[in-house]
């Protein structure tokens, strides 16, 4: 403790150590990059605050929100689907080759609808998500304070928040479990086309051991999840949008910014829910 | 105005789209809440008492000789006999199962789920709808099979070795 103390006390005046100046340097930096990525949180926080007071009043603005909902969500659809329903086929495929092995294809359909509903749906949905909607969402908004639109609108005292952020992020938390239901149903279907026309596996044990094996708790558990990466990945978005530096390499870089936060957060979290869930 | 109009039809597509794929799974999936029935193959319904139908489900199938004839359509439980009942719907290209037939539950796979085989019998007249099946047979629950076997060999040991249960005293 008094060491690093002491450390930060000598940064002010640069004390080159005879055979090791790099080192120091190298040092002082981590700790420059380390403060300021807790700035950076703090600055997250903050405007997640500010984000959420913001969404009260931007709920009498209906229609910013719904076409947000259509950006986030009606044109995310088909990209949606089209990967529900493979996802769903080769899990049909897949699960089929396994089950098979044991004698037990019977168990394909609850294998398939658990897999779905508790991790693959979600999951997936919020990566294609991110990739999707998130960078579009940041580009967009960062291109509007590269352009100085966002401090324009501050000049004529319309709140950019209440304007422009909440409505996005409101537009994403919606439009983010009904994409995840739409995955999972599609998945369902692509996986009984696979598993009863292709394979031959009953229809009506198919359906009858998933109904019989799924409960009420893991169908809450997806819709969760899908409630909190939607929050978290147009927290994301929205923000690095608003924080953006205003220049177009900064924007750049801040689409890829969003990327990669939200599919690693995704994945982190993912973990986190699970356990708690289980 | 005609742009906005568009817009607003599509977020209500896809509201509704993703609504309806909401209600399906926390309606039809768990094994709690009501369900759709699916589309129906025409066929006829005939009824068949077991002591215990073990894990039969409604949708399982009805085969015979391994092909499939039908499927389980609502399970009950009849007071009077005080077993259960089944209501098995037979696709109606396969009307002329003899009426004396023999319905067993049975597995399928180690881990499978059940299902109702019928061995025909050989009278000359046939199911039809409404009529039931007389001889059934349970199905195998596999915990009563184990403690039957234990119970025997709990008895053989018992008496083959005259002082057997006095052992663990010692």
């Amino acid at each position: 403790m008094t060491e690093s103390v002491g450390a930060i006390a000598s940064e002010g005046k640069p004390r080159p150590r005879k055979g090791e100046p790099e080192g120091g340097q190298t040092r002082r930096r981590s700790q420059e990059g380390l403060l300021e990525g807790i700035r950076k949180a703090g600055v997250t926080a903050m405007f997640f605050a500010q984000l959420l007071a913001a969404c009260v009043p931007a709920l009498s603005k209906p229609r910013l929100i719904i076409a947000q909902i259509y950006n986030a969500g009606a044109r995310s659809l088909i990209i949606i689907m089209l990967s529900g329903l493979f996802t769903g086929m080769v899990l049909g495929l897949q699960g089929y080759d396994l089950l098979h092995r044991f004698g037990s294809e019977a168990a394909l359909g609850t294998a398939v609808a658990l897999s779905l509903l508790k991790e693959l749906g979600p999951v997936l949905t919020a990566l294609l998500f991110a990739g999707r909607a998130g960078t579009a969402l940041t580009s967009e908004i960062g291109l509007m304070r590269a352009t100085d639109q966002l401090t324009a609108m501050e000049v004529m005292a319309v709140d950019p928040l209440r304007y422009v952020a909440a409505p996005r992020f409101l537009g994403g938390l919606i439009a983010m479990p009904l994409l995840t239901a739409i995955f999972i149903v599609i998945g369902l279907f692509g996986a009984q086309l696979v598993g009863v026309q292709m394979m031959g596996v009953d229809r009506g044990i198919f359906w009858s051991q998933m109904q019989s094996a799924v409960a009420l708790k893991d169908v809450t558990e997806g819709i969760v999840k899908s409630l909190v990466f939607g929050a978290v990945l147009s927290l994301i978005a929205v923000n690095e949008g608003y924080h953006t530096d205003p220049t177009a390499e900064g924007v750049g870089r801040a689409t890829t910014r969003t990327v990669v936060a939200s599919s690693v957060l995704t994945l982190l979290l993912d973990y986190v829910l699970t356990a708690v869930f289980l | 105005m005609r742009a906005n109009r568009s817009l607003e039809i599509g977020t209500g597509l896809f509201v509704l789209f993703g609504l309806a794929a909401l209600l399906f799974l926390t309606t039809q999936l768990p094994s709690s809440g009501f369900k759709f029935s699916f589309r129906q193959t025409p066929g006829y319904t005939v009824t068949a008492e077991f002591g215990n139908i073990g894990q039969l489900k409604v949708g399982a199938p009805v085969s015979m000789a391994g092909v499939r004839i039908g499927d389980v359509t609502k399970i009950g439980f009849d007071s009077n006999s005080q077993r259960a009942e089944v209501w098995l719907r037979i696709y109606q290209r396969f009307n002329q199962i003899p009426e004396d037939s023999f319905a067993s539950i049975d597995t399928e796979g180690l881990l499978g789920g059940q299902y109702i085989s019928i061995s025909p019998g050989g009278l000359p007249t046939y199911l039809k709808n409404g009529s039931q099946i007389q001889e059934t047979q349970s199905a195998l629950v596999l915990e009563n099979l184990i403690n039957k076997f234990f119970a025997n060999y709990a008895n053989k040991s018992g008496s083959a070795s005259q002082g057997g249960s006095k052992e663990p005293k010692k």
